[in-house]
């Protein structure tokens, strides 16, 4: 079953290669691009399967063997994320495709020619980057998704893309640099690259060079996962990609840096190492968000700023190190990717319902499109953590973690991200008493400085307010739910389908919070990793228990 | 491997001058900054490596090291990504000359509104 691990990368890289060929022919090029991701999906999920039932899955491409070649490694953890990752592609995509054929043609939204492709080179990136066993080639997968970004949030090349992609595209790149000058010193100190080799080579430094290259690589990891102080390129730049291309960011490119903060934090460096300063950026990252959110105008930019918030969340869990905290962290990835694509899949479907994601101008849509407001309503509560859902669940398992750690920094977090849950849940409702509950707001002058605040980033000035009068002529023109009935089947169907998978993850709360109980037990006992890779008869990793850095020398 | 002083301040000061640049709204004074700082990270990763003959095939005859070859196939990654990121940015610098006829980057509106609007005008 080994040659199903390298599939999950080879047969999105081969598809991207086909829908290339296929670049003139749509319609071929649809069949691919979903056929590959499905079946992507079902190989991830029986690789989830087996690994979860025997443990790691390792391969040695080429038959370079651990320390020398590269390293493909599934553990349970990264089987996880790969099944999750999958299903919100492949949603995205359905609903990327049928609004492109909603419109006739697929300009200037998505070009066809290039969207298919791009969209599977960073799936690609997104799969290897969980199977990665190597530091560089984690670096590698990180650029490979990072350009296919770039090309995505340009996509269409107009002025504002361009104006909004630059700051995300020039501190993607010096993130990038990062990353490569700690993987130089890491192999300057070590003389490896390899996740199992290190874990077990960095144990025998002094203290004070693992603490410089482990604040390297956080620093590098934490710009991609939008931690507090290297957060605000985030909102700045996904509101004014097209719906479904916000909706994968969203989803998984913050979440690939938190993997990768999990899987170093984990895997090399002494645990809970630098667990003050990571609950600290995590409050920040909390409180700083959803601040963000609060005070927009704009539902894209409010989603984006409570996406920066709950990741403090995420971080939180990974500060405290412990299995709970571990455990509740993978579990809130996994709630987090569904539900944040759910909402800006919502976005996308209310701004072809109304013209416009302006909360000012929003109103009258529960009535106007019922199927739609369920559709929005449920990930928004489930964001803001109200019980039953998996936001709850996810929560409580941080908090008790938090409580059981009993740091008095653990229980400021504990309050901190109760009061971000409040205020997440204000931030939500304020959305959807505006957007959906409230009667259509009146026409008003939109002349003047009437309009100056409630715009989102975009269209230029005129063109914005232009097009603002057109959605009032149109509104007053014609039924508001007229709109809501011509809603493309596959928009509606993706967006129900992830709302759907996001339930599953609360119906189904016990099994799933038990695998990532397993996932992240699996990785707090490097010695499974360790092994797998290397093979037994390697000298147990120092750190994990009290050995210390003079642990015997000799290895394999 | 000893440590080479010039080599650690050519990487320094090529590293120093790459952000500078970067942090410019011209993207192609970007492009150049991104250029240089990724040479400066090259040469750090060079400067990892020990010394020697030529790492190709067999042993050394007279005993002489050999030098580490991992570090050459990392700068050779990196570079071949340097050049991808390199075509996306010139293509993006070209493609913004084309819709704002100039080198700079367009103003972000929003911020302008902001910055014009007195504050305390919320959406209600």
């Amino acid at each position: 079953m080994i040659w199903l691990l390298p599939l999950a990368i080879i047969i999105p890289l081969a598809g991207t290669g086909f829908t290339l060929v296929a670049s003139r022919r749509p319609r071929i090029q649809r069949v691919i691009s979903i056929g590959t991701l499905s079946i992507q999906l079902v190989i991830e999920m029986v690789l989830l399967l087996r690994v979860t039932a025997d443990g790691p899955m390792v391969m040695h491409v080429g038959g370079w063997t651990a320390p020398f070649g590269i390293t493909l490694v599934a553990d349970p953890l990264a089987a996880f994320m790969l099944v999750v990752s999958t299903t919100v592609s492949l949603a995205v995509l359905v609903y990327a495709i049928s609004q492109g054929m909603a419109d006739g043609s697929e300009t200037p939204e998505t070009p066809v020619s290039i969207f298919h492709p791009t969209f599977l080179i960073l799936v690609t990136g997104v799969s290897n980057a969980f199977v990665a066993g190597d530091l560089f080639n984690l670096f590698v997968s990180f650029e490979i998704l990072l350009t296919a970004s770039y090309v995505l949030l340009t996509i269409g090349g107009t002025k504002e893309r361009l104006r909004a992609g630059a700051p995300y595209i020039v501190v993607s790149l010096l993130s990038s640099l990062i990353f490569l000058a700690a993987i130089a010193m890491i192999y300057a100190a070590t003389g490896t690259v390899n996740l199992a080799d290190l874990s077990v080579k960095l144990g025998e430094l002094p203290t004070g060079i693992v603490a410089a290259l482990q604040a390297l690589l956080l620093v590098a990891f934490g710009v991609k996962a939008a931690v507090f102080p290297m957060s605000a390129w985030l909102p700045d730049s996904y509101p004014s990609a097209p719906a479904p291309v916000t909706a994968v960011f969203a989803g998984l490119l913050t979440k690939v840096g938190i993997y990768a903060i999990i899987r170093v934090q984990t895997l090399l460096f002494p645990p809970g190492s630098y667990g003050t300063l990571l609950m600290i950026a995590a409050l920040l990252t909390m409180i700083v968000g959803i601040l963000g959110a609060v005070s927009s105008s704009g539902i894209k930019r409010l989603l984006s700023f409570t996406l920066v918030s709950h990741i403090g969340y995420m971080l939180f869990g990974i500060a405290l190190a412990s299995q709970a905290g571990m455990a509740a962290a993978i579990f809130y990835v996994a709630h987090h990717i569904l539900v944040q694509t759910a909402l800006f899949l919502g976005v996308g479907l209310i701004e072809r319902v109304a013209g416009t994601t302006v909360l000012a101008r929003l109103g009258g849509l529960a009535a106007a499109a019922p199927v739609l407001a369920i559709l929005f309503f449920i990930p928004a509560m489930n964001l803001a953590g109200v019980p039953p859902l998996s936001g709850f669940l996810g929560k409580v398992g941080l908090f008790e973690a938090g409580i059981a750690d009993g740091r008095v920094l653990a229980l400021i977090l504990v309050i901190g991200g109760t009061l971000t849950s409040l205020l997440t849940l204000y931030a939500m409702i304020r959305v959807w008493g505006r957007a959906f509950w409230r009667p259509v707001p009146e026409v008003r002058a939109l002349d003047g400085d009437a309009g100056a605040l409630e715009t989102e980033s975009g269209r230029s000035l005129p063109a914005r307010r232009e097009a603002q009068r057109q959605v009032q002529r149109e509104l007053s023109r014609r039924e508001a739910g007229e709109k809501a009935a011509r809603l493309p089947i596959g928009m509606v169907g993706a967006t129900t389908a992830i709302v759907a998978v996001g339930l599953l993850l609360t119906v189904a709360a016990g099994p799933i919070y038990q695998l990532a109980d397993t996932a992240a037990a699996s990785i707090l006992d490097r010695s499974i990793y360790v092994d797998a890779v290397l093979g037994s008869g390697v000298p147990p990793p120092p750190g994990s228990d009290a050995a210390g850095p003079a642990a015997e020398q000799g290895g394999p | 491997m000893t440590t080479n002083l010039i080599l650690a301040l050519t990487i320094g000061g090529l590293f120093a001058a790459g952000v500078y640049l970067m942090l410019s709204r011209n993207l192609i004074r970007v492009l150049l900054g991104f250029l240089l700082a990724g040479h400066g990270i090259n040469l750090l990763l060079l400067s990892t490596s020990r010394d020697g003959v030529p790492p190709i095939v067999g042993e050394p005859t007279n005993g002489e090291p050999v030098a580490d070859p991992i570090p050459q196939a990392l700068i050779l990654t990196s570079i071949v990504i340097s050049l991808a990121v390199s075509t996306f940015l010139l293509a993006m610098a070209y493609r913004n000359y084309k819709v704002t006829a100039q080198p700079e980057l367009a103003d972000d509106d929003e911020t302008t509104e902001l910055a014009e609007s007195d504050l305390g005008g919320g959406d209600e």
